[in-house]
């Protein structure tokens, strides 16, 4: 497995990005000249202090939010100067999102929300991927239930299958597991690792759990608003370690 | 999409139907109002081919004045008897009757007062004998000149029996007659049309109905076997020339239905105006319902937005769900339309004594009517809220915050233009400068000013209800109650602008009417010079009459001066159809009246001049001198000379003719009374000598001039009232908008209320903030509807200077109800929300998403 970056290779890239939020005195800069590239097939993993820019960059790369400077790119589409149209074509073909909240609908069952993303974009699921995206995730014999009948960890679950039914380019993933415990923590975090390590897919996931982290096969680290560290292959040690040591100038500061 | 989109419809079925209640009422009247007119135009249909099936053909002579429907049944022009003697001889001709019968044979009842029809003719006939269609169903028919029969439906309103000596007016003073028989139609009918019918014998009802001897007002023709109506009327009509009008039976059945019918598009018309207010404020609701639906679901559309739905998809996907709504309450609204469009018909069927209905009928356009217009207002209504929805960017998907409040400054530029727009409107339909168009310019200026005032609403809700709010802030409850109410302008806008709707035009109603009643009661009180005043109310388009008799006995009366009858008809003046007036004291136009001369002498009139009003004269380019051919109802036409001209005002009449013209009036007695007393006489000693002489004139009676104005103006009440009683519908439909959104933002701070009452708001005070938060949001929504409609009712009044509204009276008492009332309905709207609120549980509420 290697660390270097082909160009050719890179699912999502961000070029000089900055964000600057409000105007004036209340102006806050969230990213300051991010540049950073995701490999395709890959899992990367965002962390970083609470108010580092981890959930800005991620919605700057999804093209969820406009940046101030730079450019996005996904794959081959640059995605800063898309308009409305654009976007919703980006959404469609070539980004998935898993969210902290699991943000299902409540009204549909759990294979009408995994299936939602296919019927918006008005297409039909490819079978034999449904299948095993279904048998991945370990919810055939749920599938009929509502979000309000399933555990947390089982939420997630269906989320994820959402995400990855429609086979994006990059699944971006805000902080999955940050409302489940450590054991259903773990079953997702597995479940996005097969799918990178099986499927080929890219996820991009912010975190602040070590340990979840450690599932990834790149750390890139964020401190106010700038890519100030990176791991490969991390370890919940290597990981908790390269925290440490960002934190301490930030204690310092204090 | 779609289903996922109707599956969260289904989650909201409460909410969304609540709103759709007012599209359902708007419906109920849109079809409720055609399947009525369908029923009773069917009804009348089948009535009056039934009532005409015997006659083939039917001759008559033209009427000297064409009269509409509103104005009451033509006065046909009698024909002599000999008439008959040239139709019998018309080859094809099997038999011919003459027939006598024309309106004001008024009998009176048991209670010595006059059987009164509300609206249907009250027929003086001659006895022709029974047939297919008449039947005798007690005693026997008229054989002597005091013997009458009449229909069933009169005995029993007038509680008399065969046997009874009974009064009836006629073209003669009252005359009292035995009554030997009461018929019947067949099927078991006791009336056609809801009529009055009395039949007396031939030369009598001559005499009594047509004023004459030996003349008919129409003869009735049987055809030979083998001679079709049509043919026979062709021949009959050849025979007697133009001055006749010749038709079958077939055409008089059709006549005498689209006569009535043309009577019902006016009660269609209310109907259907009511449908439009009801469907206005239905509006304001269900955008707001969808506003507030849009807003909860701003999370739910950016995750769709997120996984790729486009801006459109969002769109659609609220306005299908509009469909949804608008399709249900369509279905809802129709069927509870022809509900009351039954119910209705079976009460106008009663009122008019017993019409027969035929089978109920919903007809095409009640369907098409309801589905277009349930469905059209509620997608119109949904389409902001569905262009908001699209708006919502897909990062909304990952933050918990609300959206945040927008500026008002748009919607704020809109509801001015849109306001001056309706200004502009109502200045040119109201100044009179719209045309033909005058009517569509003033309801457009109307409906321009309510919706631009709704959207300048937000802006000035925010100072009006913290200072409303301010008198319930000695409370943390109330304090709380008046920040919510406070913190969605549009929302809190929305809501009072549907009840504002419904005040305004309750209070615009209100003030014209008001300031009518009151400018014509000063007016009279100021200018009629009469002590005492004889006149009777009316209940059809005949008005009450009395006997001329009266007038001279009145003025023998010691104390006395001047005594007038008025009388008055429509007449063809110089070609035009004019209201022409005849005074029995032509003295009363300047000493009652205080008519003021312009030109000529108005205080005497020979039988061959005329008096007219200046505005007439100008018009018609009259001068003293002038000469004018008049037809009267009766006679032939007779040229006049103008004698002089007096100033219009509200007493006077466009034409005055002298006294022996009342001769020839289709009414030829006096319709009101005026008495001059002497000063120092007694209005009180007078007054019961005039009720001892109008004692056979049952129709009228005598007042001070105190309570004739009271009576005059009182009509312009009971119209207020029924007005009221409608528009308070309005009023309705904007509670349940209350209910509506006090629901939902209770449903939206499900986590801020069960925060509250965690850290210790009891239950009493949570429901005391949805109060005081409903409370000051319809006092709000009244606030503005007084003000707004006083404004419109002012504006109006100003319009109508003109017209004699001199006044303009703002009714206070009734506006400071209103404000109270509003209070109320704010109180009652809280009730379920409140309690709703009081429930939530706490830990519930806390973990809710
Ligand atoms: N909509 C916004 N308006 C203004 N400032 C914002 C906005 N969103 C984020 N910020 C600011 O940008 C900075 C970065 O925020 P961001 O949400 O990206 O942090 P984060 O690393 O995801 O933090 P956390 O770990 O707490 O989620 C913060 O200082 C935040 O206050
Ligand atoms: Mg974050």
């Amino acid at each position: 497995m290697t660390a270097t970056v082909g160009r050719e290779q890179a699912a999502a890239r961000a070029n000089d990005v900055w964000k600057v939020y409000g105007s004036g005195e209340a102006q806050v800069a969230a990213l300051r000249g991010v540049s950073a590239e995701f490999e395709r097939g890959r899992f990367t993993a965002i962390m970083g202090p609470s108010g580092s820019g981890k959930s800005t960059l991620m919605h700057c790369l999804a093209g969820l939010d406009t940046v101030t400077k730079g450019t996005v790119m996904i794959g081959d589409t640059t995605v800063t100067g898309l308009n409305d149209a654009g976007l919703t074509k980006l959404r469609r073909d070539k980004v998935g999102f898993i969210f902290q909240q699991f943000n299902l609908l409540p009204t549909l069952t759990a294979q009408e929300n995994i299936l939602l993303p296919l019927s918006i974009a008005g297409r039909k699921p490819d079978p034999a991927w449904y299948d095993t995206v279904i048998d991945t995730v370990g919810l055939r014999d749920r599938l009929g239930h509502r979000p309000a009948q399933l555990s947390g960890g089982q939420q997630q679950r269906v989320a994820c299958a959402r995400a990855l039914v429609a086979r994006p380019e990059v699944i971006f993933a805000d902080e999955p597991t940050g409302n489940l415990d450590s054991r259903s923590g773990a079953e997702v975090l597995k479940f996005l690792r097969n799918s990178v390590r099986e499927h080929g897919q890219t996820i991009v996931m912010v975190t602040h759990d070590p340990t979840a982290a450690a599932y990834a096969d790149r750390v890139v680290f964020l401190a106010d608003g700038q890519i100030v560290s990176e791991l490969i292959e991390p370890t919940a040690e290597t990981v908790l370690d390269t925290m440490k040591k960002l934190d301490a100038p930030v204690e310092v500061g204090n | 999409m779609l289903r996922a989109t109707l599956k969260s419809l289904l989650a909201r079925k409460l909410r969304l139907l609540l709103s759709g209640l007012a599209v359902v009422l708007g419906v109920m009247f849109v079809s409720g109002a055609f399947v009525l007119t369908d029923t009773l135009g069917r009804s009348f249909d089948a009535v009056f081919a039934d009532a005409y099936a015997e006659v083939d053909v039917s001759v008559e002579a033209k009427p000297k004045i064409d009269v509409s429907t509103a104005e009451g049944m033509p006065l046909s022009t009698p024909m002599p008897a000999s008439v008959l003697d040239r139709i019998k001889a018309v080859p094809g001709v099997a038999d011919a009757e003459g027939v006598v019968a024309a309106d004001g044979a008024r009998m009176i009842g048991s209670n010595g007062k006059v059987v009164t029809s509300f609206g249907p003719p009250q027929l003086g006939q001659n006895w022709l004998g029974e047939s297919d269609l008449v039947e005798i169903r007690e005693g026997r028919a008229p054989q002597a000149d005091d013997e009458i029969v009449i229909n069933t439906a009169l005995a029993e309103a007038g509680k008399v029996k065969v046997g009874d000596r009974v009064g009836v007016l006629t073209l003669a003073p009252k005359k009292e007659f035995t009554l030997v028989g009461v018929f019947g139609y067949s099927g078991g009918r006791d009336s056609i049309g809801g009529a009055n019918e009395v039949y007396f014998t031939t030369p009598v009802a001559q005499q009594l109905m047509l004023g004459k001897p030996d003349v008919f007002s129409n003869v009735s023709v049987q055809a030979a076997d083998g001679t079709t109506p049509e043919a026979l009327r062709d021949e009959v009509a050849r025979t007697l020339g133009a001055d006749y009008q010749v038709k079958t039976g077939e055409q008089l059945a059709a006549d005498a239905s689209a006569g009535l019918k043309e009577g019902l598009s006016f009660f269609n018309k209310i109907l259907l105006g009511f449908a439009a207010v009801a469907l206005l404020v239905g509006t304001f609701l269900i955008l707001n319902t969808f506003s507030i639906i849009v807003a909860q679901r701003t999370r739910e559309l950016a995750l769709m937005r997120a996984i790729g739905a486009s801006g459109k998809q969002v769109i659609g996907s609220v306005v299908l769900e509009a469909l949804a709504v608008g399709l249900i309450a369509s279905v809802l609204g129709l069927a509870a339309g022809i509900g009351v469009g039954a119910l209705l018909a079976y009460l106008f069927g009663q009122l008019a004594g017993g019409l027969t209905l035929a089978g109920l009928g919903v007809p095409a356009s009640a369907v098409i009517g309801a589905f277009a217009v349930g469905m059209l207002i509620t997608v119109i209504a949904a389409l902001l809220p569905a262009l908001r929805a699209s708006r919502i960017p897909p990062i909304a998907a990952m933050q918990d915050v609300a959206t945040p409040d927008r500026p008002l400054t748009k919607v704020t530029i809109g509801g001015a233009v849109v306001t001056g727009i309706g200004a502009v409107l109502l200045f040119l339909g109201l100044g009179g400068h719209a045309g033909d168009s005058t009517l569509a310019t003033i309801l457009g200026g109307v409906l321009f000013a309510f919706i631009g005032v709704a959207l300048l609403t937000p802006i000035i809700s925010r100072p009006v209800v913290s200072l409303l709010g301010a008198m319930f802030s000695w409370s943390v409850p109330g304090k709380l109650g008046r920040l919510n109410s406070g913190r969605n302008p549009r929302r809190t806008a929305i809501t009072a602008a549907a009840l504002m709707v419904g005040i305004a035009l309750v209070t615009g109603v209100t003030v014209i009417l008001d300031s009518a009643k009151g400018s014509i009661g000063k007016l009279a009180e100021d200018t009629i010079k009469a002590e005492l005043v004889i006149s009777g109310s009316t209940t059809g388009p005949r008005p009450a009459s009395f006997d001329p008799a009266v007038l001279e006995k009145a003025a023998a009366i010691p104390g006395v001066q001047l005594v007038s009858g008025e009388y008055g008809d429509m007449a063809v003046v110089g070609g035009e159809r004019t209201w022409v007036a005849v005074s029995s004291n032509v003295a009363a136009l300047q000493q009652i009246f205080g008519a003021k001369a312009t030109a000529g002498d108005i205080s005497r009139l020979a039988p061959d001049q005329m008096l007219v009003s200046s505005d007439t004269a100008k018009a018609r380019n009259l001068a003293v001198g002038s000469t004018v051919p008049v037809q009267l109802s009766r006679g032939e036409a007779r040229t006049y000379t103008v004698s002089g001209i007096y100033e219009s005002s509200q007493l006077t009449n466009p034409v005055t003719l002298p006294p022996q013209a009342a001769a020839d009036f289709s009414i030829p007695q006096p319709i009101q009374g005026f008495l001059q007393l002497a000063p120092g006489t007694s209005v009180g000693a007078v007054q019961p000598q005039v009720e001892r002489l109008l004692a056979d004139s049952p129709e009228v009676s005598v007042a001070d001039r105190a309570a004739f104005i009271e009576q005059q103006t009182g009509q312009l009440d009971s119209l207020l009232q029924m007005i009221q009683i409608l528009l308070a519908l309005a009023i309705v439909i904007a509670v349940l908008g209350i209910i509506n959104t006090l629901a939902l933002s209770v449903l939206e701070r499900t986590r801020e209320l069960g925060l509250l009452r965690a850290i210790g708001l009891r239950r009493a005070q949570t429901m005391r903030m949805i109060t005081v938060e409903a409370v000051v949001i319809s006092i709000f929504g009244a606030l503005l509807g007084v003000v707004v409609g006083a404004g419109l009712g002012a504006a109006v009044v100003e319009a109508l200077k003109d017209e004699g509204i001199t006044d303009l009276i703002l009714p206070w008492g009734q506006m400071v109800t209103f404000l109270i009332l509003a209070a109320i309905i704010g109180v009652v709207a809280a009730v379920l929300p409140a309690i709703r609120a009081a429930r939530i549980n706490v830990l519930g509420a806390i973990a809710h998403d």
